[in-house]
C-alpha cells in the first residue's frame, strides 16, 4: 500500500515539476523546478530499489550540475520580449521535435510490450548475483566485465576536460598572479635590509 | 520500534509509520535543544579564548540566552522586501533548515539505533549536503539584493569546490571499511588502531584524511574561517542580509544543526562513532550514544576553537585551499589507500 | 623552500602553534568584569543621562538663560520659556533628543546654575525611539531620583573647576 502511495507521489511529482519547468517564465524557477524533477526522479530510482543510482543523481545532477545551471541562469539578463520574438518561426521545429520524441516513446513502449527484449547476458541470464547489494553489482560490472569500456569513457572525459582548459586558458602576458608558496618561504632576513648610510650621503639599494 | 508498535496490535505499516515518526521525533527534538546550547557553548567558547565572559545573564550562567534570543526573534516582525521574489524567499529557509536535519536520518547513535538503515548511507550524506548549497543560493538570489548575490555566487562555488575533496576523503574511508553504511563503518573501526584504540584517526594514512575532512567541514558549513559567504565585513550578512525573525532563527538553527552533523560525522567516519575510544571492556559500560555525544561535544569545541583563532581566508585563498591543494592530496591519497588495500588485504 | 618549511606547512605548525596559544588564552582568568552583576567605579565627571536638579526647597533651578541649547553641538535641546506667574523666567518646555545628544557635557558646562548636568546612570536603553525623546517632566524625574548622586559628584569634582 504505502509503495504505491510512494510511487505515485513521485510520480506525479516528477511529470507535474518537468511540466513546470518549461512552462515557468522565470528561467531560475524553471531551474528549481528541474532540480525538483531530478529529486523526485531518485524517489523513484530508491522505489526500483536502485538506491546507489538514486543517490548519485542526487549528488551529481542536483548537487552539481544543477547548481552550475542556477549559477549562469542567475546571472543573465534575460530578455523575455526578445525570447518570445523567435517564437513563431522556430514552432515548426519544435512541433517536428516534439513529434519525434512522442513517435520515439510509442515506439518503445510497443516494444516493451511487444517482450522480445531480453537485456543482460546473451543468454539471458543475470549478470551479478541475486543477492548482491546495489553498490556490489555495479562495481562488479564496471571494474570486471566493462572494465576496458569504464576506463575509456574516464579517458574520453578527461580528453574532454584538458580540450576545455587547453581552449580557455590563456597566458595574460599583464597579469601579475599570486605565487603563494613563493611568498610563504620569504624570510624577514631576505625581506629587509639594515643600512647605516653617512650622514649627506644617501644610499643606493 | 515497529515491533513495539506490531505488538500493540497494529498492522505493519501503521507500525512502521508510527515507529519512524517518533524515531524523527526523538531525533529532531533534543537536536534542535542541542542547537540552542551549541549555539550558547559557541559564544561563551569564542568570549572565553578573546578573554570575555560571554552570556551570562539570562538563567544560570547564562545557559538560557539561546532561548531568549529565540523569542525575541519569534516575536519580531517578517520583513519581505518588496523587490523580493517573494515564494523563493520564504522557501529558501526552509530549505536550509529541511536539509540540516534530513542527514542526521542515517547517523548511528549506538549499535543498531539509526532511523534508516540504509547500505548507502554516506552517499547520502553526501548528496543530502550537497542540497545545502540551495538554500543560501535561494536566498540570495530572491533577496534581490547586491549582498547576498554575491553571498549566493560565493556559496555556490565554495560548497561544491569542497564538495569534491570532501567526496575523495569519504572514498578513502569507505575502502578501509569496505562498507557505505555508517553503522558498519563504526564496526570497523573497532580497534582498527594496533587492536586498541577505536577510531580509523589512528591510521597512518587516513589521519590526514581525516584532517582534510576536518577542514574541509567547516568549508561546508560555511565556519570561520571559511564563513565568506556572510563575510560580515564586505557582505553586510550575506544571503541572510535581508532575512528576519523566523526565517532568520531558521538559518540560524540550520547552520549550527549543519555544524553538529559534521562533528557527527568526524566522530562516525573517523574517531569511532558510538564506540568507546579505547578497546577497554568497562568502557562498554557507558551507553554508546553518550560517546558519540561526547566525541560531537569534543569536535564542536574544536570547531569554536579554530573559529576563536584563525582570521578569516581570502576568496582566491580558500579557492586555491580546495582545488590545488584539498583535491590533488584527496585524491593521491585515494590511490595510496586503495594500493595499500590491494597490497594488504587483498594480496595484490 | 626548504625542507624545514615544507614540514613545518604540511603539519599545518603554525595553525598548531596559534591554536596553542588561544588555548592557553581560554584557561586565563577573565579580563572583563562580570558586567551587570559588577560594575566598574565611575568618575564624578561621568556623563550619563541627563537630569534637571531642583533647589533643596523644591525650585526649579533652569531660569530658561538658554545657554545650553545655544552650545549644543548636536542641536538636540530645545527650550521654550515664559514669564511665571510669579514673574520668574522659568521654561516651558525643556526637551532633550537622547537620539542627537552625543555626551559632549557642553550644557552642563554652559549652565550658570547647575540645572541640566549629565548624571552617573548609564543603563536608560528603550524599547522605542520614542522613550529616548525626553521631556522636562523627565528630566526633572531624573533629577528627583538621582539628586544625591548628582550632588556628591558635582562636590567631588567642585575642587577642580
Amino acid at each position: 500500500m504505502i509503495h504505491v502511495f510512494a510511487f505515485y507521489l513521485f510520480a506525479v511529482l516528477t511529470i507535474a515539476s518537468g511540466a513546470v519547468t518549461i512552462l515557468a517564465r522565470n528561467p531560475v524557477h524553471s531551474v528549481l523546478w528541474l532540480i525538483l524533477a531530478f529529486f523526485n526522479a531518485a524517489g523513484l530510482m530508491v522505489l526500483v530499489g536502485a538506491e546507489f543510482i538514486a543517490m548519485l543523481l542526487v549528488i551529481v545532477y542536483v548537487g552539481a550540475v544543477a547548481v552550475l545551471f542556477l549559477f549562469v541562469v542567475m546571472m543573465l539578463d534575460i530578455d523575455f520580449a526578445e525570447l518570445r520574438a523567435g517564437f513563431v518561426k522556430n514552432f515548426p521545429l519544435g512541433m517536428l521535435i516534439a513529434v519525434v520524441l512522442l513517435a520515439e516513446i510509442v515506439l518503445g513502449v510497443g516494444a516493451y510490450k511487444a517482450g522480445a527484449m531480453h537485456l543482460g547476458t546473451p543468454d539471458g541470464t543475470a549478470i551479478t548475483a541475486p543477492g548482491a547489494s546495489n553498490i556490489a553489482a555495479i562495481g562488479q560490472l564496471m571494474y570486471g566485465r566493462y572494465l576496458f569500456l569504464f576506463e575509456a569513457s574516464g579517458l574520453v572525459l578527461l580528453v574532454a576536460m584538458i580540450g576545455a582548459i587547453v581552449l580557455t586558458h590563456r597566458q595574460r602576458s599583464d597579469s601579475r598572479g599570486q605565487n603563494v608558496a613563493k611568498q610563504n618561504a620569504r624570510r624577514p632576513d631576505e625581506a629587509t635590509i639594515n643600512m647605516k648610510p653617512e650622514v649627506g650621503k644617501g644610499m643606493t639599494l | 520500534m515497529t515491533a513495539f508498535f506490531q505488538n500493540l496490535g497494529m498492522s505493519y505499516e501503521w507500525a512502521w509509520a508510527i515507529a519512524t515518526i517518533c524515531g524523527i521525533l526523538l531525533i529532531a527534538l533534543p537536536l534542535m535543544l542541542g542547537v540552542a546550547m551549541i549555539i550558547y557553548a559557541d559564544r561563551k567558547i569564542w568570549a572565553a579564548m578573546a578573554l570575555r565572559r560571554g552570556p551570562n545573564v539570562v538563567g544560570p550562567f547564562g545557559l538560557l540566552q539561546s532561548f531568549a534570543d529565540g523569542l525575541k526573534v519569534f516575536l519580531q516582525e517578517t520583513i519581505v522586501p518588496s523587490a523580493a521574489n517573494k515564494g523563493i524567499f520564504l522557501i529558501a529557509p526552509i530549505v536550509t533548515f529541511t536539509v540540516a536535519l534530513l542527514a542526521w536520518a542515517v547517523i548511528p547513535f549506538n549499535s543498531g539505533a539509526v532511523l534508516a538503515d540504509i547500505n548507502v548511507g554516506l552517499l547520502y550524506v553526501l548528496a543530502i549536503s550537497s542540497l545545502g548549497v540551495y538554500g543560501t543560493v535561494m536566498a540570495g538570489w530572491a533577496s534581490n539584493s547586491k549582498y547576498p548575490f554575491f553571498s549566493a555566487m560565493r556559496a555556490s562555488a565554495q560548497m561544491i569546490s569542497y564538495e569534491v575533496s570532501i567526496g575523495f576523503i569519504l572514498i578513502c574511508v569507505v575502502l578501509w571499511a569496505n562498507s557505505f553504511n555508517l553503522n558498519e563503518i563504526v564496526l570497523a573501526q573497532k580497534g582498527a588502531g594496533l587492536g586498541f584504540v577505536n577510531g580509523f584517526w589512528f591510521n597512518i594514512l587516513l589521519f590526514p584524511m581525516w584532517v582534510m575532512f576536518l577542514i574541509s567541514g567547516m568549508a561546508e558549513t560555511g565556519r570561520a574561517p571559511f564563513d565568506l559567504t556572510e563575510a560580515e565585513s564586505e557582505l553586510v550578512a550575506g544571503f541572510q542580509t535581508e532575512y528576519s525573525s523566523m526565517s532568520f532563527a531558521l538559518y540560524w538553527l540550520g547552520e549550527y544543526a549543519n555544524v553538529l552533523l559534521m562533528c557527527a560525522l568526524n566522530a562516525t567516519l573517523f574517531f569511532g562513532g558510538w564506540l568507546p575510544p579505547f578497546e577497554i571492556p568497562f568502557l562498554y559500560w557507558v551507553p554508546g550514544f553518550v560517546w558519540l555525544l561526547l566525541k560531537i561535544l569534543f569536535f564542536f569545541f574544536i570547531f569554536s576553537w579554530v573559529k576563536a583563532t584563525v582570521p578569516r581566508y581570502r576568496y582566491d585563498q580558500l579557492m586555491r585551499l580546495g582545488w590545488k591543494v584539498f583535491l590533488p592530496v584527496s585524491l593521491g591519497f585515494v590511490v595510496l589507500v586503495s594500493g595499500w588495500l590491494m597490497f594488504t588485504r587483498y594480496g595484490a | 623552500m626548504s625542507v624545514a618549511q615544507l614540514v613545518k606547512s604540511f603539519t599545518l605548525w603554525e595553525f598548531l602553534k596559534a591554536h596553542a596559544l588561544t588555548l592557553k588564552y581560554f584557561f586565563k582568568p577573565k579580563a572583563t568584569i562580570n558586567y551587570p552583576f559588577e560594575k566598574n567605579p565611575l568618575s564624578p565627571r561621568f556623563r550619563g543621562e541627563h537630569a534637571l536638579r531642583r533647589y533643596p526647597n523644591g525650585e526649579e533651578r533652569c531660569i530658561a538663560c538658554k545657554l545650553c541649547e545655544a552650545v549644543c553641538p548636536a542641536q538636540a535641546i530645545t527650550i521654550e520659556a515664559e514669564p511665571r506667574n510669579d514673574g520668574s523666567r522659568r521654561t516651558t518646555r525643556y526637551d532633550i533628543d537622547m537620539t542627537k545628544c552625543i555626551f559632549c557635557g557642553f550644557c552642563q558646562e554652559a549652565c550658570p546654575v547647575d540645572a541640566i548636568v549629565e548624571g552617573p546612570n548609564l543603563e536608560y536603553s528603550t524599547e522605542t525611539r520614542e522613550e529616548l525623546l525626553y521631556d522636562k517632566a523627565k528630566l526633572l524625574a531624573n533629577g528627583d531620583k538621582w539628586e544625591r548622586a548628582l550632588a556628591a559628584n558635582l562636590e567631588a569634582d567642585a575642587p577642580y573647576r
